[in-house]
């Protein structure tokens, strides 16, 4: 398929890492940010190929969403009058007792959407029911769900609402900046092309890391490591840009616009990692009516994490799955115990699907 | 849900559209890309256009890639 294709070829992927090898005089430690990159990363064994350490960050918005958040969603879903909505990995993630996945199965009304706007067609299909959207992820998915709530105003669609888990990735970073050793960052393309890259700029000065923009496919990883890894020989730290074809240095101004208007910043919990101070978004007060948190007056009770589970560390970059003592034995995508062994996205499930197996280090 | 995947616009009617995915065909929303076209490419997430495609980019990018000379430092797997 074109834009897809032409980034996996597997001669121009050797000479890249070619490159990469003759280039880097250290092991590096770079981190990608996104979990659609971890899942690129570890599916095609990249990191292994390589003489820098890859480290995984924690872009996986179904990992990082918070505990009480799911359990706040499993009580809105548990209510007879609502339909309750989401995209589909966000089923299998466990809250405290219970998943939505099995929610479902004892008869909660739970439905997968691919888009935000599909929920409010179901509100106005459905005028007797309430119909909420589980509004989670990064700057990616923002500008959907904004539009979800500003089509529902304009149409006056009263019984629709969003449960909002709005992370932001930039505050994330600073906060690895401030307490993990990491020589460069590969930033997820997607976010930036919705946000651009002008955030990065004080931040690739103040903490001296290179920043780069970087694609999804395999040649666009490889080239995103090559440009970092250049830089940090070089002792350049400044933002460049490898997914030029999707990005532009000011992003996209609409959907900024929108999510303005429909958001507020706000200090956000991430799962497995704590409070990071205005990393997150809820709805701005002119539209509080929509927000589900409020309407269903739910709040989560004493939030429990699975004891085994180690995914903090996970999501810091700080121990790699392998090292966890549960990793393939009493947690699987099957069963899993930690968010990020749910989505394809999360590390663990990465390392799951690809093979990796337990108990290694990596130096 | 984070996944973005590269479309062909096939029609647009104000903010909705269809896009092409390699012969799968699905609605999307174009409301933030005003200035996108049938036969433009755009990467679409959960229903939304994000980012419209700038196909000079993508030849540039692509020809970098395809300058890097093979031969010794060829890597075998
Ligand atoms: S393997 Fe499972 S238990 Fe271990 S950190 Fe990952 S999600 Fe948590």
């Amino acid at each position: 398929m074109r834009y897809l294709d032409e980034y996996r070829d597997p001669v121009l992927a050797r000479r890249l890492i070619g490159r990469i090898r003759a280039a880097a005089t250290r092991p590096w430690s770079i981190m990608e940010v996104c979990g659609g990159q971890t899942h690129t990363i570890v599916r095609q064994g990249i990191d292994e190929l390589l003489p820098v350490r890859m480290i995984h960050g924690p872009g996986c918005p179904v990992c990082v969403t918070p505990l009480e958040t799911i359990d706040r969603a499993l009580a809105i879903a548990a209510r007879s009058e609502v339909i309750f909505t989401s995209f589909g990995d966000m089923l299998r993630v466990p809250g405290s007792t219970t998943d939505l996945l099995s929610a479902k199965a004892r008869g909660a009304d739970v439905r997968v959407v691919y888009s935000p706007l599909d929920a409010v067609r179901l509100a106005v299909a459905n005028p007797g029911r309430q119909v909420v959207f589980f509004a989670v992820g990064f700057e990616t998915t923002a500008p959907a769900n904004a539009m979800s709530v500003l089509k529902a105003a304009a149409q006056h669609v009263p019984n629709y609402s969003i449960l909002v888990s709005h992370v932001l990735v930039p505050p994330a970073m600073v906060a690895i900046m401030e307490s993990a050793s990491v020589d460069a960052f590969l930033a997820a393309g997607h976010v930036c092309a919705v946000m651009g890259w002008r955030e990065y700029e004080p931040l690739a000065a103040r903490y001296r890391v290179p920043i780069v923009v970087t694609g999804f496919e395999p040649l666009d990883l490889l080239e995103g490591i090559l440009m970092a890894v250049c830089q940090l020989e070089e002792g350049r730290h400044t933002v460049e840009n490898q997914y030029a074809r999707a990005v532009r240095r000011t992003g996209n101004l609409p959907a900024q616009a929108a999510v303005r208007r429909v958001f507020r910043v706000s200090d956000q919990v991430w799962r497995g990692i704590g409070p990071i101070p205005a990393s997150g978004l809820v709805l701005a007060p002119e539209f509080a009516a929509y927000d589900a948190g409020l309407r269903f007056g739910v709040a989560g009770t004493g939030a429990r994490e699975h004891p085994g589970c180690i995914a903090g560390q996970i999501l810091r970059g700080t121990k790699t799955p392998p090292e966890c003592p549960a990793y393939r034995s009493l947690c699987t995508p099957r069963r899993p115990l930690g968010a990020p062994m749910v989505s394809a996205e999360g590390t663990c499930a990465a390392f799951y699907n690809a093979g990796r197996p337990a108990g290694q280090e990596r130096s | 849900m984070c996944l973005g995947v590269p479309g062909r616009i096939v029609l647009r009617d104000r903010d909705m559209g269809v896009a092409d995915f390699d012969g799968l065909r699905r609605e999307v929303c174009l409301s933030y890309v005003p200035e996108a076209r049938p036969g433009d490419y755009v990467i679409v997430h959960v229903g939304f256009a994000i980012s419209l495609v700038d196909e000079e980019e993508a030849r540039r990018t692509l020809e970098v890639l395809r300058a890097i000379p093979g031969g010794l430092d060829e890597v075998s797997r």
